[in-house]
């Protein structure tokens, strides 16, 4: 859409690829600058190929912490009007902008990015007998698959994702991320092994407000997005990262399971393993495996998952791509990326650095008294 | 010790244990010139009849009752095998007489001939236990 | 009046014998239940070549290699229309008059989709795993997945799972009825089941009270004759299967002629010696969809809601809209039965021309049970011709949680698809109730013989799933980006759902 190349873009082929993630957790609350999560990421340059990065912050719109922020690409003007056409018909639009850019010689091609902070209009919401998470999570999927030419890139309250194709800190430079203060950033940067890279293709992948990036490439894609797909998912992107976006938002949010229950699920501990687990843990586990079992993750994969409040990182059952985590105490401050040279460039002195096991979680949580 | 046993309930009266002992015992390495237009005189014996058949052969005998009656020490217990040394046997049949089993019968020369386990042929394990089709006969420890 | 003393069949195949390595040892006079072997006064070996059905059984016995089965090259005058085959069967009906029966599956030379799927493997963006280096799963359950999660007022999860199998690897032997196969046949396939952690399948015959001990690896058949069906029966398995159809003779009932119902497959099928065992095509009370859920929820009832309770179809030309109706039955397993499928008999022209490639109907009802959202209502269980570790992996990928084999089990057993089974003369004692025949399987062979093929295509499995960098079978259930098509049409492809080599 945004460029003539003959190659297909995301949605049209399945398009694996191998990536740089990083996260920032303030679990204070204290807001941080994207200049920081720019340099971390920027530090693993090589891991990315100049065809995608972004970026997701949460706690950056204070001033409507109760709208959904909605984030579009558009094609042209009449996609956008469109578009807009629609949001008024189902929402109640508090603000409008383009989303301010400044120019960046490596970013070209690029689409209309608007910014739209919406609620649900109350009488539509109330005739669909929808809860306004559902209401707004099938709008956002309507206009991303019926409205040709728009696509919702980003639609939490109080976040927001920026993407492009691009180098990450070209990206971070494009969209002026040094306007923004968050208290939790994640970021990507692409290496896809075949694509021309679409803006919508970049990491990472937002539905309302639940956030993925994602490094590697799984090998149980298909199983899982046919089992997803029968829940009212579509997977339009063909890319791990949305099929993992669905399954997380299905398990955390349809079936109400926690995130620790969540990593059970998608980096099930083999059986083995829960063989030899006390009992009540043992039939737990095994319910869960059973219950969810097409939604077992194989392959290699690192993920930060970023919600409101929290953020998860998980590695894939046997640690296939590296992924590490640093604390630093007195701020408390938790870091995590592909690589350490990421965290210690923005805070060198952590107090500890591990690597977590495959299939165990690092689950982070704004404080009980963090204000955000 | 081990020992050959045949389940009857396995056996399916094939008969090939017979020719596979007649072959082991032949010095032949290969069964067609060893068996071709021969009448064998195998030491493993297929007893028929009446919907059951079993292979009979020596049962190596803890009190062997053969080695009791050879007049000429060519029978000894070695191992717990019942060994026949054909240069000491001159073929009086005493051991073909008193085995309860009939597992002892002339040879194709002056002496006796009886199942050895294959230890002293080229098989080197039982050849019938390795040539019946349906484990009707096995070698093991009881 | 048929024959008139001419003899229209030429013989289909022919003895050949190397008399130079013939020691005239008679083996083969004795194993052939045919008796094709004879010797002449001579001492020669000689064979009547019309008795033969060619299942090897003299040819593997003879211990000099003497022997060997080869195809007549009698011909009739060619005709690509008239071929061989139809020309002799029409012979046999001229002469009999009846109804020609045949037995195991469709041999014809329709497309085995199977061979028109290749599979996936990872370079450079992710890795192969090592199975001998890396755990690799291949556990599986077979059941209903639960509609909601509930939790105690701690906040645990309660466990509100219907009855499951479970299997160590997703495979399991199908029905075969005791009388249709020996009672040793039988105890070969309990046993390795048991083994193997997977499950046999008792077909329509009941279950012999010997074999009683082997229930938790045992599913129960209950077939429209009914045959065996009692309280005890039911509660003694693991799992009860109701057989509404069978790939090998879609739409007519199991039969078993009274001369193979004699002593213990009497005493189990509760029916007396002699009397032919002619199951009724359809049940007498399934006339319809709403009648099937009552009888699966009779066979709850009567099993105290302990045991899945699964319904066995034949592919046929609506079989996803059939799945479907099963799907929302109560059933907890559909089975679905391909139109290769094995028998002990059947009626020709029906083994080969009714039904439907299982590749095809396995695809098309997954793709139907997802569309509607009910794919976890049940778990769907293929057979039908599944040959080979590649056969399984395949079936899965497609959509299939677990696989039957049957033929493949007999040939682990010792068949040698000589197709004869009807005769009831089963040289490797499989097909058969004579005696001297049945204790030609010795199960600690035959289960010994299971337990190795079915281990042997689990190691397979792994090393075809770590090369596609999947480490546990779950992952690989559905997964049809794993396939790719050869030689198929643009509609193959798009039933199958999947895309063509290169793309």
């Amino acid at each position: 859409m945004m460029s003539q190349n003959i190659l297909h873009k995301e949605g049209e082929v399945r398009i694996p690829s191998g990536c740089a993630i990083s996260g920032i957790f303030s679990k204070s609350g204290k807001k941080v600058n994207g200049r920081e999560i720019i340099k971390s990421i920027a530090t693993m340059h090589d891991r990315s190929n100049g065809l995608g990065g972004g970026f997701a912050g949460y706690g950056i719109y204070p001033q409507y912490p109760d709208a959904y922020a909605f984030h579009v690409f558009y094609n042209d003007e009449d996609s956008k009007a469109r578009c807009e056409k629609f949001l008024e018909r189902h929402f109640d639009v508090i603000n409008l902008s383009k989303i301010p850019t400044r120019k960046v010689a490596a970013i070209t091609d690029e689409p209309l990015i608007w910014r739209y902070f919406v609620t649900p209009l109350h009488i539509k919401l109330m005739q669909s007998q929808l809860s306004e998470e559902e209401f707004t999570k099938r709008c956002v999927i309507h206009i991303n698959t019926q409205l040709d030419g728009a696509y919702v890139f980003s639609s939490g309250k109080n976040m927001g994702v920026f993407k492009a194709v691009g180098f990450p800190e070209d990206v971070g430079e494009f969209y002026r991320l040094e306007e923004y203060d968050a208290y939790s950033w994640t970021a990507h940067g692409r290496y896809p092994t075949n694509t021309p890279g679409w803006w919508g293709g970049a990491h990472p992948f937002d539905l309302l407000g639940l956030s993925i990036v994602h490094n590697g490439e799984i090998s149980s894609y298909d199983a899982n997005r046919r089992y997803i797909e029968m829940f009212g998912y579509k997977c339009n992107l063909l890319t791990d990262t949305e099929v993992i976006t669905y399954i997380i938002d299905y398990l955390a949010n349809e079936k109400k399971l926690t995130m620790e229950e969540v990593a059970s699920v998608i980096a099930a501990p083999f059986w083995s393993t829960i063989e030899r687990m006390p009992q009540k843990q043992r039939e737990q586990l095994t319910y869960l495996r059973n219950t969810f079992a097409s939604l077992l993750i194989t392959g290699p994969f690192s993920i930060l998952v970023g919600f409101e409040g929290g953020m998860m990182a998980l590695n894939d059952r046997l640690k296939l791509r590296s992924m590490v985590v640093g604390e630093k105490d007195d701020t408390d401050m938790v870091y995590i990326a592909s690589e350490e040279c990421a965290i210690r460039v923005i805070e060198p002195r952590v107090d500890r650095v591990w690597s977590p096991k495959g299939g165990e979680p690092v689950i982070v949580r704004l404080n009980p008294d963090a204000k955000v | 010790m081990k020992r050959v046993y045949v389940n009857e309930e396995w056996c399916l009266g094939c008969h090939l244990c017979e020719y596979q002992c007649a072959f082991a015992n032949s010095g032949e390495t290969d069964m067609v010139k060893a068996l071709k237009g021969v009448k064998i005189n195998p030491r493993i014996q297929v007893e028929e009849g009446d919907g059951v058949n079993f292979a009979v052969q020596c049962r190596h005998c803890e009190e062997p009752l053969c080695v009791k009656g050879c007049i000429s020490g060519a029978l000894s217990i070695k191992d717990g095998v019942i060994h026949l040394d054909e240069n000491k046997c001159v073929g009086c049949y005493t051991c073909v007489l008193m085995c309860p089993y009939g597992a002892i019968m002339p040879g194709n020369g002056t002496a006796v001939q009886k199942c050895e386990l294959c230890l002293n042929n080229s098989c080197g394990e039982p050849a019938c236990v390795k040539g019946c089709p349906n484990a009707a006969i096995v070698y093991e420890e009881r | 009046m048929g024959n008139n003393g001419i003899n229209y069949i030429h013989p289909e195949f022919e003895v050949v014998r190397d008399q130079d390595k013939c020691i005239a040892c008679r083996v083969c006079e004795r194993q052939c239940a045919n008796e094709v072997h004879y010797m002449d006064e001579d001492g020669v070996m000689r064979a009547d070549n019309s008795k033969c059905v060619n299942c090897h059984r003299c040819v593997s016995l003879c211990p000099t290699g003497a022997l060997k089965i080869v195809k007549s090259d009698h011909t009739f005058r060619p005709n690509g229309n008239w071929t061989p085959q139809i020309i002799t069967e029409l012979y046999r009906q001229a002469g009999s008059g009846g109804v020609l029966l045949s037995s195991m599956g469709n041999p014809t030379n329709l497309p085995v989709y199977w061979d028109r799927l290749l599979l996936n493997a990872s370079q450079v963006t992710n890795p192969s795993i090592d199975p001998l280096r890396e755990p690799m799963e291949t556990v599986t359950f077979l059941g209903k997945k639960p509609k909601e999660i509930v939790r105690d007022e701690e906040g645990n999860i309660v466990n509100n799972q219907t009855p499951q199998i479970r299997l160590n690897t997703p495979i399991m032997f199908s029905a075969m009825s005791y009388g249709s196969i020996s009672y040793n046949a039988h105890a070969s396939l309990a046993r390795a089941a048991t083994e193997l952690g997977i499950c046999y399948n008792t077909g329509e015959g009941g279950l012999h009270e010997d074999f009683y001990q082997y229930g938790p690896n045992t599913i129960v058949q209950v077939a429209s004759g009914r045959f065996g069906v009692h309280k005890a029966y039911l509660e003694a398995g693991c799992a009860v299967e109701i057989k509404i159809g069978q790939g090998a003779k879609p739409g007519i009932g199991g039969h078993l002629p009274g001369a193979k119902i004699v002593g213990d497959i009497s005493r189990t099928r509760m029916i007396p010696e002699g009397s032919d065992a002619i199951s009724p095509a359809p049940h007498h009370d399934i006339y319809s969809i709403e009648d099937l859920r009552q009888l699966v929820y009779s066979l709850k009832e009567a099993t105290e809601y302990n045991k899945p309770v699964i319904v066995k179809i034949a592919a046929v030309h609506n079989v996803a809209a059939i799945a479907s109706g099963v799907a929302r039955s109560g059933a907890d397993i559909i089975a679905i039965d391909g139109f290769r499928g094995g028998t002990g008999a059947a009626p020709t022209r029906i083994r080969d021309n009714v039904g439907i490639p299982i590749e095809l109907a396995l695809a098309s009802v997954d793709s139907r049970l997802r569309e509607e959202g009910i794919r976890d209502n049940v778990s769907v269980v293929v057979g039908g011709s599944i040959r080979s570790a590649a056969d399984v992996v395949k079936a899965i990928a497609l959509g299939a949680d677990a696989c039957y084999i049957g033929t493949a089990a007999c040939l682990a057993m010792g068949c040698h698809l000589c197709r004869s089974c009807q005769e009831g003369k089963c040289n490797w004692g499989i097909a058969t109730q004579r005696p001297e025949l049945v204790k030609r399987l010795n199960p600690n062979i035959g289960s010994q013989r299971l337990v190795n093929l079915v281990n042997a295509w689990t190691h397979e499995i792994k090393e075809i799933m770590g090369g596609m960098g999947i480490n546990s079978i779950e992952s690989l259930r559905g997964n049809r980006l794993m396939l790719r098509g050869v030689g198929l049409n643009q509609k193959e492809l798009e039933i199958l759902g999947i895309k063509y080599a290169g793309e």
